[in-house]
């Protein structure tokens, strides 16, 4: 049976992901890591960065704004944050991170609304 | 899709860099899409790696945007004045020669009205970790031509294009005597902080600089779109060598950026220097001044 | 006590700029970064001489920039630090000055005056940054500012230097001139446990409870070091109790005031004069440095003629003594004022005086000291 590394194929999306041909060898072994998205919505400028640079196109700008303007990112491929923190890295409003979980557990998206604790109000 | 959205996390979760930073002056100044928060990031990760003990580092600004990024960094810091961090560090570590301190600034700061005293600085060796943020223009002031501005390019000051050739900063610092010489953009985060990683564990004078954008000013001046452009054309344009010759790594308006690792010669710092050469030549009577500094009447 | 390390006991015979750098060493100073300047050269020469023995660290910088900007930047490390220049590199420092006074940092800066403006008569004493010395950089803050008279006292007084930045945390400026610098005299340097240091005023606060500009009951915020674990941000914009740049009329108002009144309010606990024969006196000279030794001459030929003349000497020039200046301005005849410049501090005195009493001023253009015969005339001029 062909295993298909995860994701739905979009012809759309910038990044194609990997689709194997036949079933690698470790296929049993290899687990993906998996995480969770934590936006911190207020701290965010609506730079995109890291919706351009998410290597799973996880994220894309939401419709609603925050409290100062922006579109903040938001997940839209739950469950496929693969814990690469590129998005954490890139971020120059420390608006956004990944928690890495357990592969056992399902990832979900938290999108932390309102100011935290230690910005301005 | 789920989405939760939980109120009460903002109490409970905090963004892992949050350690690293004066939260209580979090959201920074700097506009959408600048690089500067970038760095900053990578810098707190750089020391998270490192183990150093975060007491002991000190930080050190200019003025300009990047001169404020040692008011965000939660450790010993300093906001000096105009294009005298480099002196203002040499006193820091000369007078306490177990810190580790690092000087952040603009290109403006450093090396236009700082130049002398980062090339003097770079030809002694003294022992500091200076991270240039390089945005090709003064940003805090309003846009205004810099050493770095590229040929061609707009500012406040050169509205008709500027005319000047800028400085290499690389090649620069390399041939000031730099040990570890290394440029990267804020879109290389991850080899930016490895090399800033490996700087702090080396000595002497180490330089980064770090390409960064400046969407209100250098990008509108020059009609190049927001950060997201930008972090685009890094990414089309940056050219990775290590070991090249950085004579080759000038920068075109809109032209290729060379990054990497240029220079990583180790050579004895001042102190070094200073302590053995008094050894020498005095011999038991040298007194060398202690690691944890030239206090001697404290309370 | 002063570290007996620097001390070299017993009796000299040496100038003032190298009094100046043994007294430096001997207040506990033990990072100097300089740039040559005639005359006050030979401070740092001496400096480096001696400091590798004695556990110091002296840097001769790019310029007097990165002199001052070090200087500051060294203080934060607990270390006393301090600078030597003459005129024009002390104009190159000015940024740097208001830099110290604005993050209160503790440190000396040593101007052996020379005749000026701009390049002047290097060689050649002056006394023309009086003002410079107080109103040099730009915004409203306040200094402390000393003038030796003599080699001995540029060793005596350096300590005192060095005491009064620790005690009010401010640059202090050390105006020598160039006669004094250069005049060999014999310097008795006492025992180290009779000299007094006041050290470096840490705080005892945890740092979680530390704000490093929060005064109590004292004036002056006490100091934490760079590497003793406070974490602590020291700016040079208008800044909160935190040290965090606060933009507000408010900061602006309470912080700048904080600053003078650090200096205005104590003014006379660190205002010093030395007066001789004032009590009785129709006329008073008010003088300072070499200045203050030729109006002693100029006084004995005033009084050969039989007048009452009196000398008030200023060993702190600033913050100057406006109140003894008042109160002498209301029982003496005229109060005469030579400086080798074309009237700075007379200007101070006319100011306090407020019109009760006569002031003249005796100036000189610099490159030499006064003509004795000259104040001495001013002086019966004044009498009449």
């Amino acid at each position: 049976m062909i295993q298909r590394a995860g994701q739905v194929l979009d012809p759309k999306a910038r990044r194609q992901n990997v689709e194997f041909w036949r079933t690698p060898l470790d296929a049993d072994r290899v687990r993906e890591p998996r995480a969770d998205v934590y936006v911190l919505e207020d701290r965010c400028k609506g730079c995109e960065f890291c919706v351009e640079y998410c290597p799973r196109d996880v994220l894309a700008m939401a419709e609603h704004f925050n409290s100062k303007g922006y579109h903040p990112p938001m997940v839209v491929k739950t469950g496929e944050c693969l814990n690469c923190n590129m998005c954490e890295a890139i971020c120059p409003d420390y608006a956004i991170f990944t928690v890495k979980l357990p592969e056992a557990l399902p990832a979900t998206a938290l999108q932390i609304a309102g100011v935290s604790r230690s910005s301005s109000s | 899709m789920t989405i939760e959205i939980r109120p009460d996390y903002a109490e409970t979760v905090e963004h892992p860099v949050s350690p690293y930073l004066r939260m209580d002056r979090i959201p920074h100044v700097w506009c959408p899409g600048c690089g500067i928060g970038t760095v900053v990031r990578c810098y707190a990760s750089a020391l998270e790696r490192s183990g150093l003990d975060l007491d002991k580092v000190a930080v050190v600004s200019g003025i300009g945007c990047s001169g404020r990024a040692a008011g965000y960094l939660k450790l010993d810091g300093f906001h000096t004045t105009h294009g005298r961090a480099i002196p203002f560090a040499t006193g820091l570590e000369l007078g306490r020669p177990e810190l580790t301190v690092t000087v952040i600034s603009g290109d403006g700061d450093l090396i236009g009205i700082g130049g002398n005293h980062f090339i003097h600085a770079a030809r002694r060796n003294l022992d500091m970790l200076v991270i240039l943020i390089n945005n090709f223009i003064y940003g805090m002031t309003g846009g205004q031509n810099g050493p770095t501005t590229p040929l061609d390019a707009i500012s406040s000051t050169m509205p008709f294009g500027n005319f000047e050739i800028p400085f290499n900063m690389p090649h620069l610092a390399a041939s000031s005597g730099a040990p570890y010489v290394a440029r990267w953009t804020s879109l290389h985060t991850r080899r930016l902080t490895w090399s800033i990683e490996d700087a702090l564990e080396r000595t002497g004078f180490r330089f980064i600089e770090v390409v960064a954008p400046c969407p209100v000013l250098y990008l509108r001046l020059n009609k190049l779109g927001q950060g997201i452009d930008r972090m685009r054309y890094y990414h089309d344009n940056a050219e990775i060598r290590n070991g090249a010759d950085p004579s080759e790594a000038d920068i075109d308006f809109q032209g290729r950026i060379l990054c990497g690792v240029f220079v990583d010669k180790p050579r004895p710092t001042y102190r070094e220097l200073m302590q053995a050469h008094y050894r020498e030549v005095l011999g038991d009577e040298y007194v060398p001044m202690p690691s944890e500094g030239g206090m001697i009447h404290g309370e | 006590m002063a570290d007996p390390v620097g001390v070299l006991t017993g009796p000299h015979y040496m100038d003032g700029d190298v009094a100046c750098g043994e007294g430096a060493i001997a207040a506990g100073c033990r990072f100097v970064a300089g740039y040559p300047i005639t005359p006050s050269t030979e401070v740092v020469e001496r400096i480096s001489h001696r400091f590798p023995r004695v556990g110091g660290t002296f840097i001769q910088m790019e310029d007097e920039l990165a002199s001052m900007a070090a200087v500051v930047g060294s203080s934060w490390t607990g270390t006393k630090s301090m600078t030597v220049t003459s005129g024009p590199g002390f104009s190159l420092m000015m940024e740097n000055i208001g830099l110290a006074a604005m993050m209160e940092t503790p440190c000396v800066v040593v101007n052996v005056q020379r005749a000026g403006p701009s390049t002047g008569l290097p060689t050649m004493v002056g006394q023309a940054d009086v003002m410079q010395a107080r109103w040099g950089s730009h915004g409203d803050y306040e200094i402390i500012a000393l003038s030796p008279e003599s080699p001995q006292e540029a060793f005596d007084l350096m300590i005192d230097a060095f005491n009064l930045a620790e005690l009010y945390r401010v640059p202090t400026i050390f105006l020598m001139d160039e006669c004094v610098g250069h005049m060999t005299e014999k310097v008795m340097i006492r025992p180290a446990e009779q000299i007094e240091i006041e050290p470096r005023r840490l705080t005892k606060l945890p740092p979680d409870d530390f704000m490093p500009y929060k005064v109590n009951d004292h004036p002056v915020p006490e100091f934490a070091r760079v590497g003793d674990g406070y974490r602590f941000h020291a700016t040079g914009l208008t800044h909160d109790e935190r040290g965090y740049p606060a933009m507000t009329v408010a900061a602006q108002e309470e912080h700048v005031f904080r600053l003078s009144d650090k200096i205005r309010a104590q003014a006379d606990d660190i205002v010093r004069f030395e007066e001789e024969g004032v009590e009785d006196a129709d006329v008073v000279v008010v003088s300072y440095g070499i200045t203050a030794r030729v109006a002693r001459a100029s006084i004995d030929l005033a009084r050969d003629q039989g007048l009452k003349v009196g000398s008030l000497r200023l060993v702190v020039v600033w913050p100057f003594p406006e109140n003894r200046i008042r109160e002498l301005a209301g029982s003496v005849r005229g109060i005469v004022v030579p400086e080798i410049n074309l009237g700075q501090i007379v200007l101070e005195v006319e100011r306090c005086a407020a019109g009760n009493t006569r002031v003249v001023g005796v100036p000189h253009a610099g490159g030499a000291v006064h003509d004795p015969a000259t104040i001495a005339a001013a002086i019966v001029e004044v009498a009449r």
